[in-house]
């Protein structure tokens, strides 16, 4: 049988075709100020990636932010429903998932069957989610690659005191005139957004073994921020901008056999 | 590049009106105390000069990444065409975000009791709570007849519901920012809000909805109400007693000052022939007098 997950997302939409549990394409496609366009683009992206045709996906499960502008969906979920089952799919001794969105982060604790027990979400504000470091990748003229990259590098702590995005760019802005290392800024910014997203996780109660998902996780020096904050190992799941698609298409193959 | 596109190139949307002004009748070499109070705040700077306790002159100009600078630029400003130097004023108070870095100042004090003092000099003794829209702040406080703070709330920690959140719309918008208001107004009826928690958020929307299709004056009356939904929110936590009065920059924005008068459901005071971001700066210099006048009796 084959399933597709389709994750709407703020700034990417995710698409992942299961056959018989096993997954055979996948797509991701930048939501862009027309919103159907990425719905379109991804399923062109994930059905070429698949080598198959439209008409051959038996039943579609739809999940995140944006789920309500596709139409042909038979099953919706919540996103922390769909976090919960691709995590558990891929390792089913995390206990505690973190995801960090585009403009949305949310931790969960999560049954060993991969169900959500408790859930935390930041929804109101971009400075705990990956809005906040694209807006300093502008600020600091820097491609997000080297954003990551530069972090790492850093040898100081020069804290960024402002909480908001708007506020920081100025403060990020400022400090460049003070001619402190790039490096240092970037560090800075990981520092603080992981101060949010781990004041968010300690809401839930944070259980080993924690994951991590969402695009933002390929920043390793995000990655890194957050075990500082949170004082523990932290699991990155494989293409983990991909896992909520991936529980949305468990989710869609399930209730088929239910 | 031709003529036209450079000229676009150039404006600033956001940049509100600059500026400075003295009073011509008042000869401040009879004064028997002169203050000053400045304000030096993360987007702007006041600074206000009384004689006596009558506002001589002032000037208000953007802060400077260094708040030195800002004071110095500001405090010129206001003494322009005086003949007056800052070696002949008697006390100066510092305030706002910077007011530990005024390095002329005599005193500081914080951007709370100079708000209150302030709006109570602008307003009139009748002024029991004050809405002051800062540049990268909210504050609400509650006053008593002559300016004292009883209670208040300030919000520094996000940019919605500041004057910063306006700016950011109105470069997006590409329109003047002292012309947001009145365009805000012109749509047959106030569309729903944007995000009403999140300047960032509020900004992706509006591109969306203009995008769409959305006339700039549908998305300006969208994002005006969305602030005037946030102000809303900060000031029932302190709860509001009559008169209501608003000083800071958001003052001169009939867009979201008519709709958080409607949400509030109470008359907003405003009647005041002083510039609404002097605030502080006068409430500084009022302090300043009192201080020194006090000091003078020893």
């Amino acid at each position: 049988m084959i399933t597709a997950g389709i994750d709407m997302g703020a700034a990417f939409a995710k698409m992942v075709i299961l056959k018989d549990g096993k997954v055979i394409g996948k797509g991701i496609s930048k939501v862009t100020l027309d919103p159907d366009e990425a719905v379109q683009t991804v399923q062109v992206a994930a059905l070429k990636d698949a080598g198959i045709k439209p008409e051959e996906i038996e039943r579609i499960c739809v999940t995140g932010s944006g789920r309500k502008l596709f139409k042909n969906a038979h099953v919706s979920v919540t996103d922390v429903t769909a976090d919960a089952a691709g995590t558990n799919y891929l390792d089913k001794t995390i206990k505690t998932v973190i995801d960090v969105g585009g403009e949305e982060a949310r931790a969960m604790k999560v049954s060993e069957e991969g169900k959500v027990i408790n859930f935390a979400v930041n929804d109101k504000c971009a400075a705990g989610a990956g809005a906040f470091i694209e807006a300093m990748t502008r600020a600091l003229e820097l491609p997000l690659a080297d954003f990551a990259a530069y972090s790492l590098r850093s040898t100081q702590k020069i804290p960024i005191n402002a909480q908001c995005t708007i506020f920081a760019e100025s403060e990020v802005v400022t400090l460049i005139n003070e001619l402190v290392p790039r490096e240092d800024i970037c560090r800075s910014v990981h520092e603080g957004i992981s101060e949010r997203i781990s004041s968010m996780a300690k809401r839930v109660g944070i259980e080993e073994k924690v994951g991590l998902i969402g695009g933002p996780a390929n920043n390793h020096g995000l990655v890194a921020a957050l075990k500082n904050s949170l004082g523990m190992e932290i699991l990155v799941l494989p293409e983990p901008e991909y896992v909520s698609a991936l529980g949305a298409a468990l989710i869609a193959a399930r209730k088929e056999e239910g | 590049m031709s003529e036209i596109a450079q000229k676009q190139k150039e404006v600033e949307y956001w940049r509100w009106d600059e500026g400075n002004w003295k009073n011509s009748d008042i000869d401040w070499k009879k004064a028997k105390t002169i203050s000053a109070g400045v304000d030096v705040g993360s987007v702007s700077s006041q600074a206000v000069i009384m004689c006596d306790g009558e506002v001589y002159a002032w000037g208000n100009t953007r802060s400077g990444y260094n708040t030195h600078e800002s004071s110095n630029k500001v405090i010129a400003m206001a003494l322009d065409d005086t003949g007056m130097k800052v070696g002949d004023i008697h006390f100066t108070v510092g305030t706002g975000y910077g007011r530990v870095k005024v390095p002329f100042a005599n005193k500081a004090i914080t951007e709370i009791a100079c708000h209150a003092r302030g709006a109570n000099f602008m307003y009139g003794p009748i002024v029991r709570t004050v809405l002051d829209m800062g540049g990268q702040d909210l504050k609400v406080i509650r006053c008593d007849d002559k300016g004292k703070v009883e209670n208040f709330l300030m919000n520094e920690k996000c940019a919605a519901g500041t004057g910063r959140g306006m700016e950011v719309m109105a470069d997006l918008l590409k329109v003047p920012i002292g012309k947001v208001g009145e365009l805000s107004f012109q749509v047959d009826e106030d569309p729903p809000p944007v995000s009403t928690t999140c300047v960032v958020f509020a900004k992706s929307e509006a591109l969306g909805l203009l995008k769409s299709g959305w006339p700039v004056p549908k998305v300006l009356a969208a994002y005006c109400t969305a602030m005037a939904h946030r102000i809303y929110s900060q000031v029932m936590m302190v709860g509001i007693e009559k008169e209501f009065a608003i000083t800071g920059g958001i003052a001169k924005n009939i867009g979201v000052v008519n709709r958080l008068e409607k949400e509030l459901g109470i008359q907003i005071y405003r009647k005041t022939k002083w510039d609404t971001q002097l605030a502080g700066a006068i409430g500084g210099a009022l302090f300043g007098r009192a201080l020194y006048e006090k000091q003078a009796k020893k």
